[in-house]
């Protein structure tokens, strides 16, 4: 689908040679060697202007991403590098921004827009269940789209309605669409790449309170290991990870979770428990190897989400667990979650946000007694 | 440095634009370079509907066809009106030959277009090779007419599976059922080819109950501001199931939406595939020239019921429906065709040997028991299916594998 034979140039009509050139190398220079450290949302930008370096069909638009890179500057510079036919502001009309990239990626696009904030991509839910979700199989595979749609989600920001809500499990329910969710620096950069390398449509879902999360990366040995799976065709998409290690009970979580199970991992050693922690990353595909590795090894398991837990993606992991592993069980699966309310004013949402003692809580509840 | 909203060359050293009035640059410079009237003439519609050939099949004196400035057609070539004659009497055979499939139980469902073939062959008729058209549920004789195989245009309606043909191969749209998503998908594909500086122009076509969704709004929006080579095409066939159009819009006609999104709108007989022609044929060559996005507004008149499960006794008079009968696209253009010596019998009869052609063509392909494959239900979801999905196919075919072994 993607006309890899034309050049940046070409595409972008307005950019002269010496432009691309002065943008190639201030690509390069940005490159320092060895691990730096970086926010993710240096390591999402970093890794949608590698992408558009590669690929002319790579474009970027949305809602104040163009000069102003983006209310979360995720976007910035790309405008200023590659110039304004690729990354580019439209009017406000989230409908209008998916739709208009369903049509660019039937025509040869690989079009990354954003969505400002998780509860502002209600307006485009037509597009993306009724199109952007099925056209690859109402087409028999004829017609692909190579879509990212990304989205800043979750809490934990002091953020007022509507900018604050967990949507996920909308996406995940809906047959057609790839999940993704990076909670670490490094996978903001690796799973972008690899969402904007796929044929397929991705709701790519940031959690915006780590976008100011900062890590030593090495984007250097990051590019090296996308050219690696690029050359081979592997990658780490679909695959959960051992976020840290443990033997006596999983704490199962996504995105803005990881953290605050990773602390509750942390605290409990501190006690003496041994838990270990698993970064699901990819909802859909979802990785049932690695999460029942994990729980048939330690026999416990708590499944940690911000959204609410009914009819959620929590709700499924733990089905899906409860259905391969239930000899392997010494307690019931539990869950921490949102409560089923609507997101909370600011000045209540730590009451609603899965926390470290509600987590602990929940782990001493997994009949250790006996 | 501004945004340049149309994607034209702003380069990165260009000087600071004034903010704001940018959006009519194009329509209003167009308008005043090339007809000599105020940018406002040039997207209001004219004060009537464009009719070319009236219904009894005679040609209008000039100065009645939509000889305003900004507003004059001429009339197309002989060649293109035989050619329209011949799809529209093919379009009418379809139309009959699917509603009868359907009554056979051969079909699940047919929309059918039959009264507004001169809409569905002009759009087709207009474009060229390269060009993109994408069409609703309402809209199979046009996609028949853009040269997609019949059987494969039908398939959707026959029910083994949503897309019978590649959008792509044919630069046609899936036929779209949720209403003005598609003028959305039109907008994308007008916007990549114009990225790549292909002169690429896309029909957009939806109904008349359909300009009251958000969709509609945004990809006419958008279309303006990126200044694309859009045509946007209503059949206003005066009802969206049972509604009638007074219940959807107050505004003065559907094309004058238009001028609110600094587009040019116009109204054409529906009816009269001479003008739709006519009036399509030059938004096509404007929107190819660079004049942005255009509106084209067709009345028309469904004269059948929204589809064969629909009871259009209802909601409209019978009285009503004749008065339509007498305004069909078919007979007057018969007449005008006779008239001008354009047609005679052999001719006649060599178009509805042709007509009779596809309709068997229709008939054999969708008498066909087709086998289905369960498989496919799993294999298209995603470029490569999901473990989930393996497991889920695998436990598909155990359960039909046993059930055989069964028998
Ligand atoms: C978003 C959406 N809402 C409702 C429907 C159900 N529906 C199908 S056709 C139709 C009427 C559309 O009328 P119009 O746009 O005038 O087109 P026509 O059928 O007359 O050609 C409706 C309400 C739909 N397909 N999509
Ligand atoms: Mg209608």
């Amino acid at each position: 689908m993607s006309p890899t034979a034309t050049t940046s140039a070409e595409v972008n009509g307005n950019v002269s040679a010496a432009t691309a050139r002065a943008a190639a190398k201030a690509a390069a220079s940005a490159e320092a060697t060895g691990p730096q450290t970086i926010t993710m949302a240096k390591a999402l930008n970093t890794a949608m202007a590698d992408a558009m370096h590669a690929d002319s069909s790579v474009l970027v638009f949305g809602e104040d991403v163009g000069m102003l890179g983006g209310v979360f500057r995720i976007t910035d510079g790309l405008t200023k590098t590659f110039g304004e036919s690729r990354c580019f502001d439209t009017p406000l009309a989230e409908s209008g921004i998916v739709g208009m990239a369903v049509g660019m990626a039937m025509n040869g696009m690989r079009p990354v827009i954003e969505m400002q904030f998780d509860a502002f991509a209600y307006p485009a839910f037509e597009q993306i269940v009724s199109h952007v979700a099925k056209m690859h199989n109402r087409t028999k595979g004829t017609v692909k789209l190579p879509i990212v749609i990304r989205v800043p989600y979750a809490g934990g920001i002091g953020g007022v309605e509507h900018h604050c809500d967990s949507s996920e499990s909308y996406y995940a329910h809906t047959a057609g669409l790839k999940v993704f969710t990076p909670a670490t620096v490094a996978d903001g950069y690796r799973m972008l790449r690899e969402a904007i390398d796929s044929d397929d449509p991705v709701m790519f879902m940031e959690p915006k309170k780590l976008y100011w999360s900062k890590d030593l990366v090495d984007l250097e040995a990051l590019r090296a290991e996308h050219a690696v799976n690029t050359e081979r065709g592997t990658s780490s998409e679909g695959r959960a990870v051992v976020a840290r290690p443990g033997t006596d009970a999983t704490l199962i979580a996504y995105g803005p979770s990881v953290p605050t199970a990773l602390a509750a991992a942390a605290a409990a050693a501190e006690e003496g428990r041994s838990l270990e922690v698993i970064d699901v990353r990819s909802i859909v595909p979802f990785d049932d190897e690695t999460v029942c590795a994990s729980v048939r090894k330690t026999g416990r398991a708590v499944v940690i989400a911000e959204a609410h837990g009914f009819a959620s993606v929590s709700s499924e992991i733990v089905a899906r667990v409860q259905e391969r592993c239930f000899h392997y069980l010494a307690a019931p699966i539990r869950r921490v979650t949102g409560f089923d309310v609507p997101y909370p004013a600011p000045k209540l949402e730590h009451y609603y946000l899965p926390g470290v003692d509600r987590i602990l809580d929940a782990v001493d509840d997994l009949q250790w007694e006996d | 440095m501004t945004i340049s909203a149309d994607h034209t060359a702003i380069g990165q050293d260009a000087p600071e634009q004034p903010a704001g009035n940018h959006v009519s640059e194009g329509a209003a410079a167009e308008a005043v370079r090339k007809f000599g009237i105020t940018v406002e003439d040039y997207m209001l519609p004219a004060r009537h509907q464009i009719q070319m050939v009236d219904p009894d099949g005679t040609l209008n004196p000039h100065t009645e066809q939509g000889a305003q400035p900004g507003h004059e057609y001429a009339l197309p070539a002989d060649a293109e009106l035989l050619d329209a004659y011949e799809q529209l009497v093919v379009g009418r055979r379809v139309n009959d030959q699917n509603s009868a499939l359907v009554r056979q139980g051969r079909m699940a469902v047919y929309p059918s277009s039959h009264g507004q073939e001169a809409c569905q062959v002009a759009a087709a008729l207009c474009l060229a090779d390269g060009d993109w058209i994408f069409p609703t549920y309402r809209d199979s004789v046009a996609v028949m007419a853009r040269g997609v195989d019949p059987v494969q245009t039908m398939t959707l309606f026959r029910g083994d599976w949503h897309s019978g043909y590649d959008p792509t191969k044919h630069k046609v749209g899936i036929q779209c059922t949720p209403l003005t998503t598609q003028l959305l998908h039109a907008v994308g594909v007008a916007h990549a080819a114009k990225l790549r500086g292909e002169d690429t122009v896309v029909l957009a076509m939806c109904g008349d109950g359909a300009t009251s969704e958000g969709d509609f709004h945004e990809a006419l929006n958008f279309a303006a501001v990126f200044h694309l080579p859009v045509v946007f095409f209503v059949q206003n066939n005066q009802y969206a199931i049972s509604v009638p159009l007074a219940h959807q819009s107050v505004a003065p006609s559907l094309a004058h939406k238009a001028v609110g999104y600094g587009m040019a709108g116009e109204r054409v007989d529906g009816n009269d595939v001479v003008a739709l022609l006519a009036v399509l044929g030059r938004a096509v060559k404007l929107a190819r020239e660079g004049s942005g996005p255009l509106l084209v507004e067709a009345h028309t008149y469904r004269m059948q019921a929204h589809t064969n499960a629909d009871d259009a006794t209802r909601y409209r008079q019978d009285s009503e429906v004749a008065q339509w009968v007498a305004r069909d696209p078919l007979k007057r253009m018969q007449t005008y065709l006779t008239d001008r010596g354009l047609l005679d019998d052999d001719g006649a009869a060599r178009i509805a040997e042709k007509a009779e052609a596809v309709a068997t063509q229709l008939r054999e392909g969708l008498g066909e028991d087709v086998p289905v494959d369960p498989q496919d239900l799993f294999r298209y979801v995603f470029s490569t299916p999901t473990p989930q999905l393996k497991e889920q196919a695998a436990m598909l075919a155990d359960e039909i594998s046993r059930d055989e072994a069964a028998k």
